[in-house]
């Protein structure tokens, strides 16, 4: 088996370690925390696989998961700090 | 001034994405690019002619330099924080006097902070930023200015401001 | 070689940083510990993608990548702090200091 595979199952496990953070988390906040370290994590994941399998479109599932987790981290801030969106 | 400084970014953010140099993705790109420089530039930043002034490149390179080794020294500190049986954590939140005007130069300080070992920024009031510190090592408040944002500030100054 | 280091090296503080999400005593802390760690294990990973490529169109799009992943996770971060802090989510029990909460109010 090669390194690289072994790296990549280690980081899955890395990412199903984080949804028992989002299942136990005593308050919101704590699982909002877990979901954005998931959606980094998730990026890795894309970044070895594009290296594994040799296709580098993954890498640009890796960019616009990116951006998305990033925009749903901060709508759902706003939400946690009470605020309109436009504020 | 604004809106050709954001087409000239974007358009350049395009190139490098797609890596093609035929005339349709040229021409796809470049559309792209004006619809986003005509709807955002106001939001841009106000002095863009500092794009233009070498000496700020030359302090950027050294200011990565130094943002990336702390941020391995951060990680180091965490790894030590996190993996020693006891925990050794202290944590609080502490205010900061700053010295930086505009809301760029602030907004990365406030990201290099958030990068340096153990300290995460809250929320910056007024003239003082509110930085959460997982160790707090010191009582006195004229020590944490210099403790957390001494080690950039001269450089941010230089660069962004 | 290098990118098999690179790759090595991201996914160890990958790792560091999902212990100290799951150890650590409350929201503040978790978020100190999950933002460092996992940002620069990722992007050291995707610098192992740029090493494996070289600078063709799949190196430069992680190249592109590293800055965005860097300002996504510090500013996301920033604003998760904040957000519940307001929110109401109390600093923890070993916590020596508050000098925020005269702000607040």
């Amino acid at each position: 088996m090669d390194l690289l595979e072994i790296l990549l199952y280690i980081q899955i496990a890395l990412s199903a370690s984080c949804l028992f953070r989002i299942i136990r988390g005593p308050s919101i906040a704590d699982r909002m925390v877990a979901m954005d370290i998931f959606g980094v994590l998730v990026v890795g994941i894309c970044a070895i696989l594009s290296i594994i399998t040799e296709r580098g479109f993954i890498l640009d599932i890796g960019i616009a998961w990116i951006i998305l987790s990033f925009i749903g981290t901060l709508t759902l801030a706003k939400y946690l700090s009470g605020k309109k969106l436009n504020e | 001034m604004r809106y050709l400084a954001l087409f000239i970014l974007t358009f350049l953010f395009w190139l490098l994405l797609t890596f093609d140099l035929s005339v349709a993705n040229l021409v796809a790109g470049g559309a792209a690019a004006l619809i986003t420089s005509l709807l955002f530039a106001k939001y841009f930043l106000d002095s863009v002619y500092k794009f233009l002034q070498p000496h700020r490149y030359f302090w950027l390179l050294v200011y990565l330099v130094i943002l990336i080794w702390e941020c391995i020294k951060a990680n180091i500190d965490v790894a030590y924080r996190v993996l020693h049986p006891a925990m050794p954590i202290k944590p609080g939140i502490v205010k900061v006097k700053l010295d930086l005007q505009s809301d760029f130069a602030r907004a990365m300080l406030a990201n290099s902070i958030t990068m340096t070992p153990g300290t995460i920024a809250v929320d910056i009031i007024d003239d003082y930023l509110y930085v959460h510190w997982i160790y707090v090592s010191t009582n006195d408040p004229e020590e944490y200015g210099r403790k957390i944002s001494g080690r950039f500030e001269k450089y941010i100054k230089k660069t962004f401001e | 070689m290098i990118s098999t280091i690179l790759i090595t090296i991201g996914v160890l503080f990958n790792l560091i940083g999902c212990i100290g999400l799951i150890r650590l005593p409350d929201v503040y802390n978790r978020l100190q510990s999950a933002t460092k760690c996992g940002t620069l294990g990722t992007c050291s990973i995707l610098a192992g993608a740029l090493f494996h490529y070289g600078l063709v169109d799949a190196g430069i799009k992680a190249l592109i990548a590293i800055p965005l992943l860097f300002f996504g996770a510090t500013v996301a971060a920033h604003a998760l702090a904040r957000g519940a802090y307001h929110f109401g989510v109390k600093l923890g029990d070993k916590s020596v200091k508050d000098d925020y909460k005269d702000a607040v109010k």
